[in-house]
């Protein structure tokens, strides 16, 4: 289930009188609740490392297998030593070629130039971005399904 | 009504329409290249998204790279602003093909505004008068071109029909230099559009340049709201607009006023748009339609009072068009200089930090300007950086208000046309009205 889906969901409750709504699509499934009544308005959106970024209008949501779309669980922003591997283009970040599958990279694996790291989802096109340096990954900086700008950092590699 | 808006633009217009949203309640994603992450609207917006670098080709011209920004930003519309892609059929197409609004009409609609001689054929059937030409693309035929010469009479202007906005253009004034002229001109335009169709004008020797505002809806409305004179050019780049044209008799203005209106109608016209013609011995001449809002659009907002980038979100949302053409009534006289980052003597662009920006204000006196004090001008787009536009209940009243708006703003940091626009303000034939579009050069020994 795409974060976009569930954007969608969260949308439709908040407008309407819904307290609860709960959707299963195959395996998957997803329960959006209502917050509390002093529900955060979304904040201006500015999709600039390093800044951690809300995916998602800030609603208590208990979903698998998006992250809560709150600022703790994104990547430090202190990690950034090593070579930063940016974005070259607008699009959404996947760690994995599809759900369920596993990752292309993860930290502490060794790479070399060639290297899928992840891929960059734009206009229903999957772009494969590869390691241009031989090392280590050191962190990455995107959650799985986060929108990134051009140039901004995914994976740094010492 | 459109709950986001994409804003594939920048600088001034951008902020403009940026404004435009947020007073319709839509949320705004501002794209940009990576040197323009602090331009105004960029700060102003609900979110932003870095699309490229500073070269236009990677960024604003960048179809995939700005459709993808929308699928990420979850925006519904995207508004073109002008120049860049705003008369860009495929990305029109692509818009819309994604799911997404376009802020403009139709792609089958851009394109054929966009080829000059189909335009001409359309605006024929319309009813709107055109210049004595070939009508239609010259033939490979060298006696039928001479021949077509000959019937229109010298001087002509050979124009290549993918061209525009001044390009692509060849004037002829004796038969023996046409042929070797369509031959060149034909050169030219395939190398710059990829198409070497090119036709043939009467050349005008002292048109004014005038050109008339719609809004139409795509079902079944149109209105005009008044024409501007944009006649003070320099290489074809407009210097100072000004609305109401001056000195036209209103019968003339009427007739084309509303051959304008139902053209519109007849090629299901949505949104703002431009028909822009040559004006000469009191005959209106259709050179070409713009399918967008223009740079200038602001002098027809002072003498309507009517919002124009609002006006052109709403019907290109799907709103049917809710002002009547009774309601618009042209009244008092405006005024619009365009500011440039450029050396005031030989024109060349001046980039640079703005150390001091502080606009002039006033009753009657409106700047639209991304600009502000520590902003640098990048040296990789066009300069303008500001348009200073004055309203007043007459033609000279709105004249004196510009001369004392000029002299109240401060650019401090970059060179700029400012001086020039001064000297143009208080030159006696401007002030008279009329001048034609050969004046500024003349006057500047071009």
């Amino acid at each position: 289930m795409d974060i976009r889906k569930i954007k969608k969901l969260i949308e439709l409750l908040e407008e309407s009188d819904i307290g609860e709504l709960e959707i299963k699509e195959g395996e998957e499934s997803v329960r959006i609740s209502r917050g509390s009544p002093s529900a955060p308005v979304a904040m201006p959106m500015h999709y600039a490392a390093p800044q951690p970024v809300a995916a998602a209008p800030v609603a208590p949501v208990a979903a698998a297998p998006v992250a809560p779309g709150n600022n703790d669980t994104s990547a430090p922003a202190a990690a950034i030593s090593g070579h930063v591997v940016k974005s070259p283009m607008v699009g959404t970040f996947y760690r994995a070629p599809s759900p369920g599958s596993p990752s292309f990279s993860e930290v502490g694996q060794h790479v070399k130039p060639g290297d899928v790291i992840c891929i960059i989802e734009a206009m229903k096109m999957m772009n494969q971005i590869e390691a241009d340096k031989a090392g280590v990954i050191e962190a990455i900086l995107i959650e799985d399904g986060e929108p990134v700008e051009f140039d901004q950092p995914l994976v740094t590699i010492v | 009504m459109l709950k986001k808006i994409l804003i594939a633009n920048r600088g001034e217009i951008a902020l403009r329409i940026l404004r435009a949203c947020k007073e319709l309640d839509i949320k705004t994603v501002a794209v940009h290249s990576q040197i323009d992450r602090d331009l105004k609207h960029v700060r102003l917006a609900d979110e932003s998204v870095c699309i490229g670098p500073n070269p236009s080709a990677k960024s604003y011209l960048n179809i995939p790279a700005i459709i993808s920004a929308m699928e990420v930003t979850d925006s519904m519309g995207v508004h073109p602003g002008y120049g860049f892609l705003a008369e860009n059929a495929d990305f029109a197409e692509q818009v819309q093909k994604s799911g997404f609004t376009f802020i403009g009409p139709d792609a089958d609609v851009i394109r054929l505004m966009g080829d000059k001689v189909s335009a001409i054929e359309a605006m024929k059937k319309a009813g709107v008068p055109t210049v004595p030409g070939s009508d239609g693309p010259l033939p490979e035929n060298k006696e039928r071109c001479l021949a077509i010469a000959q019937k229109i009479g010298y001087p002509v202007i050979i124009k290549a029909a993918s061209g525009g906005g001044g390009r692509g253009m060849r004037v002829v004034h004796t038969e023996s230099a046409l042929l070797n002229s369509i031959h060149v001109t034909k050169a030219e335009a395939k190398a710059a559009f990829g198409d070497e169709t090119v036709y043939m004008e009467k050349f005008l020797q002292n048109p004014r340049h005038v050109e008339i505002q719609i809004l139409a809806d795509g079902q079944g409305s149109a209105i005009h709201l008044g024409d501007r004179d944009c006649s003070l050019q320099r290489r074809h780049q407009k210097v100072i607009e000004e609305a109401p044209a001056p000195h036209i008799p209103e019968d003339a203005r009427r007739d084309v006023m509303k051959a304008c209106v139902n053209a519109c109608i007849d090629i299901n016209y949505r949104g703002a748009g431009t028909f822009e013609f040559l004006y000469e011995d009191n005959c209106f001449y259709f050179i070409e339609m713009n399918t967008r809002i223009q740079v200038e659009h602001p002098v027809t907002e002072m003498v309507t009072g009517i919002d124009l980038i609002k006006e052109q979100i709403r019907v290109c949302a799907g709103e049917k068009l809710s002002i009547k053409q009774e309601d618009v009534v042209i009244r008092g006289h405006a005024f619009e200089c365009r500011i440039n980052a450029e050396d005031p003597k030989t024109f060349m662009p001046c980039p640079g930090k703005v150390s001091t920006y502080h606009p002039p204000g006033g009753f009657g006196v409106r700047v639209d300007s991304h600009l502000y004090s520590g902003y640098v001008v990048p040296p990789h787009y066009d300069s303008m950086v500001a348009k200073v536009i004055t309203y007043g209940a007459d033609r000279e009243a709105a004249l004196r208000r510009m001369r004392n708006a000029l002299d109240e703003m401060v650019i401090d940091g970059i060179r700029t046309n400012i001086e020039l626009q001064q000297q143009l303000v208080r030159d006696s034939a401007f002030g008279e009205g009329g001048v034609n579009i050969h004046y500024l050069e003349n006057k500047l020994g071009l």
